[in-house]
């Protein structure tokens, strides 16, 4: 529960995310910093980014990563400074590679496997007889509507 | 004493539940009357039974008696009496009852309103329902009592988490729950359907109610659970693609897929053994929601009291239901053959697209969600799936849907030209075009975003209204506009809150501008068009809280625009600080202030939003509620539904 209440805390903190003491000067580099930090997690809340975040952490994080943009890295340095550091854990968008391509290829393969489905049934339907001879009734059918019509 | 007999009703109730499962089921095999018409009763009483029992809950809640755990937990003396009562279910035993509430809610309704259901097929819902609220009952009682009692009791209570002791979150789990509930009833209808072996034009009348009532629920609890974290958060954010969200989102998405192929059912008997199986997941997947917020196994900022054990036994459910229906699922979906003969170019094929839209767009959403538990058992890497992923992998999907929306809502039954209702829509299009042009040309940055949204949205809006108006016959006459079905208007109206939510959340996305700094009191600065003065910042004591209070002056133009009150406030009990943002809300755009810190030197840190179009993203979620409404109103559905008990001559001539 404490560890709750802490975590809670850290997320509804009136503390900002951003301070105004950490904001860089020159604002090209500023918007780039805050591009980046939307995509880096803040490893102590759940599920939060660290430009959302109030955690000391985060603002740790977030000097870090100006720090380095400031020493004139371009955004993939930075990045990849970081998650040396902290392990991939830190991306919210994962990467591009490995296992993580199931990931990524899942979507558009479903999206094919659905779409084929999908084809395949309309075509059935479209090239399919007028259904004049199903609509008759079946045996069962008559006897539910003879029951209906006595009733 | 009354809280013993909240209990013993609870009891009662679960063992209604139990033979209510079981009598009719046998009954419907059969075809015995009596053992049948057992349900109907059963049902209304297993409800009376489980609200008596939630309305003890909500009574030791108001009367704070705090010789309940879960009260001295949740609640406080000095609370404000609404959050008292929205306390009941600000906690996991009270939610889970307020769960089984709403199940046998809706199997009592169906009950009452179920007089056009064929008798086997009414007394099978009615025990599949209830077999449901059994599962339920037995995870309450053996694992989550909400009645339990401390044998000292506190003189004061815990206090609830003071981020929900808020208007907003005292309605969202409700009406949540509501629509994750109804869709049990779209479940129950399925199951029956398939141990009954037919499903036909009017099944799809009887299911398409029960869906598009959950799905105005849920599209209501998703939107206040938004706009709560809009306005409540401190940074504006409004949707986070948290697995919480994505829990509630999967199910909406799944039950507007639902009720779209239920059309087909109802109106051309196709896509029938489709429909069931979605009936089926869309349930699936409000059990996995409950299954994720309450075992806490994915991370998320939602997860309240949350506890392994309990997710077992919410994955046993699960496995049991879904698995269950599933083998029912793949014995009997031979027996559905499709009738209906259809054209490549069709209403029924616009629909086919739409469900593989929102069926594939659900997909993407749970593999992202459960991706990383998957990537940390079987690949060994800890990793994260969050926001970014989700706008680049999900916002095709929907981009596709609004493109294709109107076309698919203009064609045709059976056999259509994709040509003559393009013809028909080109109006529509070039001032969708032309409007968005308008826009990439006057804003300053060069972001496509803003642009596409308003096309979209246009583009939805303007084909929705060219629909409506080409249902009025071929000249179309203002007084058959009024005259139209329920359903037509509803229609039109729900596609249009589409367009406008999409349109709403690019804007906002596109054209925020975001302004942090040290106020110093007194001297006023500029955001956008807009002057703010910091004027005073003041120690407010509250009812169960301590805040520091901001006025902030607000100027446009040298008018002054009004004056707000930013506030931090701190919960003692709870020990929590939070943030309550002023918002001064405008039809275009809201101005959203945050107070901060004070620093050294006496200035206060201060953010300053302007945020377009906030309110349209709101406002687009109740014209789709507000359209579903509309279609639910249709009296075609209660003609059908009654059509047995109307007395002949009875129904005046049209």
């Amino acid at each position: 529960m404490k560890r709750l209440v802490l975590i809670f805390a850290l997320i509804a903190s009136p503390l900002f995310a951003v301070q105004p003491d950490e904001v860089l000067d020159d604002p090209v580099l500023e918007q780039r910093a805050r591009d980046l930090s939307t995509g880096l997690r803040c490893l102590v809340c759940r599920n939060e980014s660290i430009d959302e975040s109030n955690a000391e952490l985060a603002r740790d994080l977030r000097l870090l990563l100006r720090e380095r943009l400031v020493a004139g890295d371009t955004d993939k340095q930075a990045i990849a400074f970081i998650v040396d550091r902290y392990g991939e854990y830190v991306l919210l968008k994962p990467t591009v590679a490995g296992s993580n391509l199931m990931l990524w290829l899942a979507g558009p393969i479903m999206l094919l496997i659905a779409a084929a489905v999908g084809w395949s049934f309309l075509r059935k339907r479209s090239q399919a007889q007028p259904a004049g001879g199903n609509d008759a009734l079946s045996e069962a059918e008559k006897e539910r509507l003879r029951q209906i019509l006595e009733e | 004493m009354i809280t013993e007999l909240g209990h013993f009703a609870l009891i009662l109730a679960f063992l209604v539940a139990i033979v209510q499962s079981v009598v009719p089921l046998i009954g419907a095999a059969k075809r015995w009357p009596g053992w049948m018409s057992f349900a109907e009763p059963a049902a209304i009483i297993q409800f009376l039974l489980v609200g008596f029992s939630f309305w003890v809950l909500v009574w030791a809640f108001v009367t704070s008696d705090f010789s309940l755990r879960i009260v001295v937990e949740n609640s406080h003396s000095a609370k404000p009496m609404l959050y008292k009562i929205s306390g009941t279910w600000g906690n996991h035993e009270g939610s889970m009852l307020l769960w089984v509430l709403i199940v046998s809610l809706f199997g009592a309704m169906a009950a009452v309103f179920g007089g056009g259901l064929p008798p086997t097929l009414k007394a099978r819902v009615l025990a599949v329902q209830s077999a449901i609220a059994v599962a339920f009952f037995a995870f309450i009682l053996f694992t989550s009592n909400p009645f339990d009692r401390l044998i000292v009791a506190p003189f004061d209570g815990r206090d609830l988490n003071p981020l929900l002791q808020d208007p907003g979150l005292a309605f969202h789990p409700p009406f949540l729950y509501l629509g994750y509930v109804g869709l049990s009833m779209a479940f129950s209808f399925a199951v029956a359907a398939l141990i009954e072996g037919r499903v036909d034009a009017a099944w799809g009348r009887w299911v398409r109610p029960w869906t598009l009532a959950a799905w105005i629920f849920l599209t209501i609890g998703i939107a206040l659970g938004s706009w709560w974290a809009y306005y409540e958060l401190g940074w504006g954010g409004f949707w986070f693609w948290d697995p919480v969200e994505n829990a509630s989102f999967m199910p909406w998405l799944l039950a507007a897929a639902l009720l779209h192929s239920a059309i087909v059912v109802e109106k051309r008997e196709a896509l029938k053994s489709w429909t069931i199986l979605l009936a089926i997941i869309a349930f699936g997947f409000s059990l996995i929601g409950t299954f994720i917020v309450r075992s806490g196994l994915l991370t998320s900022v939602h997860a309240f009291a949350n506890d392994p054990e309990r997710g077992v036994f919410i994955l046993f459910i699960l496995v049991i239901f879904i698995g269950g229906a599933l083998t029912l699922f793949a014995a009997r979906a031979q027996a559905m053959e499709a009738k209906g003969v259809f054209g490549m170019v069709s209403r029924e094929s616009a629909l086919v697209l739409n469900n593989v839209l929102l069926a594939v767009s659900c997909f993407v959403v749970f593999f992202g969600t459960m991706w990383p538990m998957v990537a940390e058992m079987a690949f060994d890497r800890k990793l994260s799936v969050g926001a970014p992923f989700f706008n680049a992998a999900f916002t095709p999907f929907m981009i596709a849907l609004g493109i294709a929306m109107p076309v698919g809502a203009m064609l045709p039954w059976k056999r259509g030209k994709i040509g003559k209702a393009a013809f028909s829509l080109r109006y529509a299009f070039v001032l969708a075009v032309a409007l968005a042009l308008l826009v990439w040309v006057m804003q300053t940055e060069r972001s496509a975003l803003g642009p596409i949204g308003l096309f979209l949205g246009a583009w939805i809006t303007f084909g929705a209204i060219v629909d409506l108006w080409s249902r009025t016959g071929r000249k179309g006459s203002f007084q058959r506009l009024f005259r139209l079905p329920g359903a037509d208007w509803g229609k039109a109206v729900a596609h249009t809150g589409m367009g406008v939510t999409m349109f709403a959340i690019a804007g906002l996305t596109a054209w925020e501008v975001e302004d942090i700094r040290v106020a110093q009191p007194g001297q006023p600065f500029e955001v956008g068009q807009f002057t703010l003065t910091l004027e005073d910042v003041r120690n407010v004591e509250g009812p169960n809280y301590f805040s520091t209070t901001a006025d902030v002056l607000v100027q446009q133009d040298g008018r002054t625009i009004g004056t707000l009150h930013p506030e931090k406030r701190d919960y003692p009990v709870a020990r929590m600080p939070t943030t309550e943002a002023a918002i001064d809300y405008r039809f275009l755009r809201d101005l959203y202030v945050v107070i901060g810190d004070q620093q050294a030197d006496g200035g206060w840190v201060m953010r300053t939003y302007i945020k377009p179009l906030a309110n349209w993203i709101w406002g687009g979620c109740i014209l789709m509620a507000l359209g579903g409404l509309l279609s639910l109103s249709d009296r075609r559905f209660r003609v059908a539904a009654g059509a047995r008990k109307a007395p002949a001559g009875g129904v005046p001539a049209e």
